[in-house]
């Protein structure tokens, strides 16, 4: 996926603007934090698991390599076959390599977020082999040529109408009188559709929420059943997984899944939990006779050892997102790539470089809901704060707000000085006020101002000098 | 260089170390060969009844329906009255479902992995899972993984002996059955409700690809009034 990260003031000044988005938007910003909320209150060790949750992720990202060593090991044990990655190119040559001598012609793909990172759906086509999207979310957006706009919950941004819209244009071989409005009517059509798709494929390709170091096996978490089907009925199945996602047994992949779809749905499971070690065995009546894992690293290892490392602890549920102010308003495309939302803004930048990411972490009000929420307990605020402090040293933002950040910090750290503007700026902004007790408008600050007036000091005393007085 | 040699270096220069100690790489061996279950929840424990009434509501709670036979001989007389149109049913070849008379109660039965055109199929959970009501499936020849995916409706027989507590005694029951790490079947499926999807305007909806219907045949004697709560 082509990042559009740079251009993320253009693109929040576009979602803004898209009535759609926004009714979508407010349809589903209460709905997240209520089912959190009540999955929480389904599990009295909530609380206490979180830190075990935590602790697991921290313990696995100290040693890592030793725990990919193992997972790859156990892998190979069982006659899967391991591929390591570095970046995005090595992983969709292998990716391709698997499937051209599988002599796919189509594939089919349970939801991967990897998968997007690598672009691996635009890699197979340019190279004659379909892919298809069999999770409902990603095959609507598949249909509509767009990218996810949240990493659980992909087709967020479209309504209804708009995916009945995409089926009548996509479905041709179907009845164009059909009634298609009711979603128990689009339930069935994907249904049928994707059914057809899940029986031709040669190759389906999953993610992987987590890697069993212990015994080789990667597990899915899906509420469809497209995955299983994904990867149980070709005779190839691939799994796209970054090398974070590693854990040590498991027991710790169970406590990990005690508090996952909670932290998002409020489930206490989602409905399918899919362990997968090796291909099938030879007694086996079903199952895919090859089974690969692509593990990339892609950015990842250069995280480990700084401030952003806790990043690489996300489990990928998703709460942060539909509990952050900022993604609420602007939805998941403004961010430009694959991830959005907090941990997007946490994630991006050290997979695709300040550059082209420096936008994100300042796309933040800090309030530090996305850390209240977040399962594993990343300090998210303060990764934001590194990518920002980063940022700074590399010289952006430049320009009125570089000088406007300087003045303010040279004032912060002067107080007599500070004391001094800021009686003067209280006294003009009275007089602009003339006695209406707000301004309508300021020289410099018309985005600020052209919604809301600001309201002008008040007569009296400042803060500071009120302060020093109550001293003893 | 390979990318795997690549990728290690890389991520022992992130953490600032070469390859672990051999004494640190034995306490992280022994962390995997004796795993230590975490903290397991106040509603994984309880006496035999509780766990089954717990399973049970949990099951209701997803969308999941109960039925209660004293005798596994019901289980065909059973699915014919959950599925009252079906004339036809996939079955999992395990010798507990094989033996049982389908015929009788109007069933054509065929026994193996689901196909395409199968709408009704039959598996034998290897356990349940009172914590969530989530049931517990192990690939192997008796077990085909495409069975609790294709049909339209899925039944799945469980003995109610076959219900824990936590998830964690599945895992180390599969542990008795091999060794160094070695145990696990291709596929360990957790089933919790029927097939859903909140896809379009985050509205929930059952039945997309999985089964549209979950119907858990509880068996076992003396629980008579667990299918109402």
């Amino acid at each position: 996926m082509q990042p559009r990260s740079h251009a993320f003031p253009a693109n929040v000044a576009r979602a803004l603007a898209d009535d759609g988005l926004q009714v979508a938007l407010t349809r589903t910003s209460a709905g997240f934090p209520k089912k959190r909320l009540e999955g929480v209150a389904s599990l009295p060790e909530f609380e206490l698991l979180r830190d075990q949750a935590e602790a697991i992720r921290e313990h696995v990202l100290d040693h890592l390599d030793w725990y990919l060593e193992r997972f790859a090991a156990q892998v190979e044990k069982q006659g899967g076959t391991v591929h390591w990655c570095a970046d995005a190119e090595a992983a969709r040559e292998a990716v391709l390599g698997i499937c051209q001598q599988a002599g796919a012609r189509t594939v089919t793909k349970g939801k991967s977020m990897i998968g997007e990172e690598i672009a691996i759906n635009d890699h197979l086509s340019a190279h004659g082999i379909t892919p298809v999207e069999t999770d409902l979310g990603e095959y609507i957006i598949q249909l509509r040529g767009e990218t996810p706009s949240h990493i659980v919950a992909p087709a967020l941004h479209v309504s209804r109408a708009q995916v009945t819209q995409a089926f009548r244009e996509h479905h041709l071989d179907r009845d164009p009188e059909r009634p298609l409005d009711a979603p128990r009517d689009l339930l069935g059509e994907a249904r049928d559709v994707l059914r057809e798709r899940f029986l031709a494929a040669d190759v389906g390709i999953t993610g992987a929420n987590m890697l069993v170091a212990e015994t080789g096996t990667s597990l899915i978490v899906t509420n469809e059943g497209n995955g299983d089907l994904t990867q149980t009925l070709p005779r190839v199945h691939v799994v796209l997984a970054s090398i974070e996602k590693v854990v040590p047994t498991l027991e710790d992949a169970t406590t990990l899944l005690r508090v996952l779809a909670r932290s998002i749905t409020g489930q206490e499971q989602s409905v399918y939990t899919t362990f997968s070690t090796g291909p099938r065995r030879a007694n086996d009546l079903d199952g895919p006779a090859d089974y690969h894992v692509v593990l990339l690293d892609n950015g990842r290892s250069a995280l480990l050892g700084t401030p952003a490392q806790p990043i690489l602890r996300c489990i990928r549920c998703g709460a942060c997102l539909g509990h952050c102010p900022v993604y609420q308003q602007v939805g998941g495309h403004a961010y430009g790539w694959v991830y959005s939302g907090p941990m997007g803004a946490a994630l991006t930048p050290g997979l695709l470089g300040l550059p082209e990411a420096w936008h994100l972490p300042q796309a933040s009000t800090l309030c530090g809901r996305c850390e209240d929420v977040c399962p594993v307990r990343i300090p998210i605020p303060e990764v934001l704060r590194h990518w920002r402090a980063q940022s700074w040293e590399q010289g952006r933002p430049g320009g009125v707000s570089r000088l406007a950040l300087r003045t303010w910090a040279w004032l912060a750290t002067h107080p007599r000085a500070y004391r001094l503007a800021s009686s003067l700026a209280a006294r003009v902004l009275r007089w602009r006020a003339d006695g209406r007790g707000a301004l309508g408008s300021l020289p410099g600050l018309g985005g600020w101002t052209a919604t809301r007036d600001l309201p002008a000091p008040e007569e009296g005393r400042p803060f500071l000098v009120q302060w020093q007085e109550r001293q003893p | 260089m390979s990318d795997k040699t690549r990728m290690l270096a890389a991520i022992r220069r992130g953490l600032g170390r070469d390859a672990l100690d051999a004494s640190v790489a034995a306490g992280l061996v022994t962390r995997l060969e004796r795993p230590e279950p975490n903290r397991l929840p106040a509603a994984s424990r309880g006496d035999r009844l509780t766990l089954l009434r717990r399973f049970a509501a949990k099951l209701r709670r997803v969308d999941a329906t109960l039925q209660v036979l004293p005798r596994l001989d019901g289980v065909p007389e059973a699915v014919a009255a959950w599925a009252d149109d079906a004339a036809a049913v996939r079955v999992a070849p395990h010798p507990d479902l094989q033996r049982l008379d389908w015929s009788a109660a109007g069933l054509e039965a065929s026994f193996g992995p689901a196909r395409g055109m199968d709408t009704l199929g039959v598996s034998r959970a290897d356990a349940g899972i009172a914590e969530s009501g989530t049931l517990a499936l192990c690939s192997g020849p008796a077990s085909p993984t495409t069975l609790n995916f294709l049909p339209d409706r899925h039944a799945v027989v469980l003995h109610a002996d076959a219900v824990v507590g936590a998830y964690e005694t599945v895992w180390a029951a599969l542990r008795e059955t091999g060794s160094e790490g070695c145990f696990m079947p291709r596929t360990v499926n957790w089933v919790t409700g029927p097939s859903r999807t909140a896809d379009i305007e985050q509205t929930l909806y059952l039945g997309i690809h999985g089964p549209r219907q979950l119907h858990v045949l509880l068996v076992g004697s003396g629980l008579e009034g667990l299918e109402t709560g």
